[in-house]
């Protein structure tokens, strides 16, 4: 019965629509504003919890992310859809993980924030989803010309474990070195005391949360970069409308929740320099349509076996640690003092991918 | 003999572009599409039947499966 009903038409629209609930919730019980859920700036501050970057205002172990690649790894299994693969271009993914951290880091979020942004009523956000488009777009041009990364070969079925197995061990840090009070350290784990990084929902909600989105996720392929490719190259909108369920649900609990507050300036963890914020969504659009996924889809293929999903997501995680490590990264005040160059090298990066990476497949 | 389009290992979205590709050359007849997730799976039958094709049939076929399209001439 779920296996028929999640991967429906309604299916996808019921998924969308439970994590407009959910991601406003976490928000009211103690995530930052306007990023109940992000996985860009979740893995961002997951990145600061092991230390790969010292800014100490975005340090924290998400236990959503934990939950994301657990509960799709629970779903795979379940219905016996985990299918442990790798090679396709695994070096390739990496760059365009650690490219697509630094664009969705020069806005300020991944696409699921910028759609929970947009319910919260911050305006810079349609901004941020046209450069998202304008990023996916440049990419399904590339996908029609006949880019591809290659064929995955079916692999060890502990290959497929890696990323679960590195979840499983976050969380197992994070309960050996759970937060104390005030304190920026626990063990070998950073933990913000002020700033977004200081601002979570308790860990057992966040991490069941986590685990009831990555198996209705995995289930219904939900993907925000896949629903504007579908548009653009094959006028389908069936990951779309689970999209517009997310942010019609989103918009209407913020609004019982008293946390919608239109507007563009003086956002949560926001800055209005349209320009960039439209730039790097380009950025971040065009290396997850190269990718074949938006970040949180890459937790979920992770979950499923995965392995160049895997490597994506630690190409963000490492990206996040060259974002704050080399100012490359925006905060409210506006860009980083190294953003705008990284952001055009990134295309730059991105269009040779997609120039140099063509047909080998038949 | 059907025409094979050979799918395996690709990901999102070349199963369905190249499907899209081979039903837009012939216009009718039959193909077997192969691939290996379940996504792609969905993704190509969902392809298909928005174009007027017809999915026959799906079997496992080796770690994947073997999709069978079908358009008869209008």
């Amino acid at each position: 019965m779920t296996k028929k009903f999640l991967a429906t038409r309604w299916g996808i629209i019921t998924v969308g629509a439970v994590i407009g609930i959910l991601a406003p919730l976490l928000q009211k019980l103690g995530n930052p504003g306007n990023m109940g859920i992000c996985v860009a700036c979740f893995e961002r501050d997951i990145a600061g919890a092991i230390g790969l970057h010292r800014a100490a205002v975005v340090q924290y172990m998400r236990p959503e992310i934990i939950g994301f690649v657990l509960g799709s790894l629970v779903a795979a299994y379940i219905f016996k859809e985990f299918r442990p693969r790798s090679g396709s271009a695994p070096i390739v993914r990496f760059i365009l993980g650690i490219f697509a951290m630094i664009g969705a880091l020069v806005f300020l979020g991944c696409p699921w924030r910028a759609l929970l942004r947009l319910a919260g009523g911050d305006g810079n956000a349609i901004i941020g989803l046209l450069g998202l488009a304008c990023g996916v777009w440049i990419g399904t041009l590339f996908l029609k010309n006949g880019y591809n990364l290659g064929r995955t070969h079916t692999t060890h079925t502990s290959t497929g474990w890696i990323m679960p197995l590195i979840m499983l061990g976050f969380l197992v840090l994070m309960l050996i070195f759970p937060q104390i009070d005030g304190e920026n350290k626990s063990g070998i784990l950073f933990y913000s005391t002020k700033g977004p990084g200081a601002m979570h929902a308790p860990l057992f909600i966040s991490i069941v949360v986590g685990i009831v989105i990555g198996f209705g996720a995995q289930r219904s392929r939900f993907c925000t970069m896949g629903a504007l490719r579908d548009l653009i190259l094959f006028r389908q909108i069936h990951l779309l409308s689970g999209v517009i369920a997310l942010v019609i649900s989103a918009f209407v609990v913020n609004l019982i929740l008293g946390q919608f507050n239109p507007g563009f300036a003086g956002q949560p963890v926001a800055h209005n320099m349209s320009i960039w914020n439209f730039a790097g969504m380009t950025l971040a659009g065009l290396a997850f349509a190269l990718a074949g996924g938006c970040p949180g889809r890459q937790l979920f293929l992770a979950g499923e076996g995965d392995g160049d999903a895997t490597i994506f997501v630690l190409g963000m995680i490492i990206g996040a640690a060259f974002a704050h490590n080399f100012g490359l990264a925006s905060s409210p005040k506006g860009v980083g003092p190294h953003g705008i160059a990284a952001v055009v090298i990134g295309i730059l990066v991105c269009l040779f991918i997609g120039f140099t990476m063509r047909n080998k497949t038949t | 003999m059907s025409i094979i389009v050979d799918a395996g290992g690709l990901s999102c979205p070349q199963p369905v572009l190249l499907t899209l590709n081979k039903i837009n050359e012939l216009q009718k007849g039959e193909i077997q599409v192969l691939v290996d997730t379940d996504t792609s799976k969905e993704n190509v039958s969902r392809a298909a039947e928005s174009q007027g094709w017809k999915v026959t049939d799906i079997k496992s076929a080796g770690t994947g499966y073997q999709i069978s399209l079908k358009k008869d001439p209008s």
